[in-house]
């Protein structure tokens, strides 16, 4: 019998795919999310829009906080690390997370390196911007990618230029010839063999999820049509008017994301969405999604 | 998946072609077809079994195990279980087609149904599709 293997990491994401992947700070919000059928819950301290409130250094959840979500309900439970802090990762392993998020939305704690990811029997997931940083960390291990937007806006803006990126750059490598790849790969960063092995099979070798402003049913199945596999949503649910509502009417716009009279439905009388700031209006020094290498 | 189905009112529509059309569950889907599944949640309960959610533990307990099944040429068979459930129990009229060395199944059909704890869509060994595909055949000419 063997645990922790690439084949069980990589194959619990794709068990998730089609599904929202919603945050939520309290085993009551985790019992809201498990009934509008969230495939997954982010168990954090603070949702990203107040981490952005509340300013200084965000870490690792209490892991008692975890454990108390992790008890209450019976869907996978996924838990925030910081960049390059493999301490924080190995305490998670410990208290067993189902998946670790080494996120962009905590404070890095590692300016030049990420966790290697291939030490842990525990899949992790990693934020990306482009098809260069999702292929480095799909080198140092991650099992599954999230594009990464900008977290804790509601402004889906960021979001649809990081999977634009990934995808569009995806579709470009693929009418590529063979002798040009190792000078693509110098160009965007990434590892030669992985690149290839995008470059013939045309698609990520893990499922890759949408991140970062998603705050409307509208919004996850913009992302789900640019052609994602699935949707986190971080504030847009909890901060928003009626919680319940908004995170079953998300679900169902991402299991029918190209069905308009079905998202006209589900996208009637939600409430209050939460209150946005335009990324547009945010100094560098406050955007999250720079932060990684 | 049983939320979605009860939302969208396919839980009578499924249950009622499980009479006719053969079916097959992996994982999440043993789930939906168990009888009694130990808590309350959208199921098919078609299937004659007590199943046990997550029995191994959580994801970090997720693991990759060869198997002896019933029906399959060409020896074992590599079973990728991730959060798998298990079946604790089976209705005398349901045969068992695989158990992990400690007994417990991860496999089991009855007529035109099929159950797996573990995904064989996750490997590029087909024999259980083709397996399935014979049982969809033998449902064919039985009609």
């Amino acid at each position: 019998m063997q645990t922790g293997t690439e084949t069980v990491k990589r194959g619990h994401a794709q068990m998730l795919k089609g599904g929202v992947i919603m945050d939520v700070v309290t085993p009551e919000h985790a019992r809201i999310a498990e009934d509008a059928g969230a495939c997954a819950v982010m168990a954090l301290e603070r949702v990203p829009a107040d981490i952005r409130a509340h300013g200084g250094v965000a870490r690792m959840s209490d892991p008692g906080l975890i454990l108390e979500i992790m008890k209450t309900v019976s869907i996978p439970v996924m838990a925030k690390c910081r960049i390059g802090h493999f301490v924080e990762a190995q305490i998670l392993e410990a208290i067993g997370v189902d998946y670790i998020d080494e996120s962009e939305v905590l404070t890095p704690a590692d300016e030049h390196n990420h966790i290697d990811k291939h030490g842990f029997k525990v899949p992790f997931v990693c934020g990306c911007r482009n098809l260069g940083e999702a292929l480095r960390r799909i080198g140092e291990g991650a099992a599954m990618i999230r594009t990464k937007g900008e977290a804790g806006t509601g402004d889906v803006v960021e979001a649809v230029r990081h999977a634009r990126a990934v995808l569009g750059e995806i579709r470009r490598l693929t009418t590529m010839r063979s002798d040009e790849l190792m000078s693509y790969s110098k160009e965007i960063g990434a590892p030669y063999e992985l690149v290839r092995e995008t470059a013939e099979t045309g698609s990520l070798s893990v499922v890759n999820f949408a991140a970062g402003g998603v705050a409307t049913p509208a919004d996850a199945a913009l992302m789900m049509q640019l052609g994602v596999d699935g949707v986190f949503v971080g504030s847009g649910i909890f901060k928003s008017g009626n919680p319940a509502l908004r995170a079953k009417a998300i679900v169902q716009a991402v299991t029918h994301y190209n069905d308009p009279k079905i998202l006209a439905e589900v996208s009637q009388g939600l409430g209050e969405p939460m209150v946005g700031i335009g990324v547009t209006t945010l100094p560098e020094s406050e955007r999250l999604a720079v932060r990684g290498w | 998946m049983g939320k979605l189905a009860d939302w969208y009112g396919l839980l009578e529509p499924l249950k009622d072609a499980s009479k006719s059309v053969p079916l097959w569950g992996t994982c999440a889907g043993l789930i939906f077809m168990a009888k009694d599944v130990g808590m309350k949640q959208p199921i098919l309960a078609v299937m004659d079994m007590v199943v046990e959610r997550n029995a191994f533990g959580r994801q970090v307990d997720s693991f990759e195990e060869d198997l002896d099944m019933i029906g399959l040429e060409g020896g074992p068979f590599h079973g990728i279980f991730i959060r798998a459930p298990v079946i604790k129990e089976v209705g005398s009229a349901v045969e068992v087609l695989s158990r992990l060395k400690d007994g417990r199944i991860v496999a089991a059909r009855r007529g035109s149904m099929l159950v797996t704890a573990f995904h064989p869509e996750l490997t590029p060994d087909d024999r259980v599709h083709q397996y399935f595909l014979k049982m969809c055949k033998q449902a064919q000419e039985a009609a």
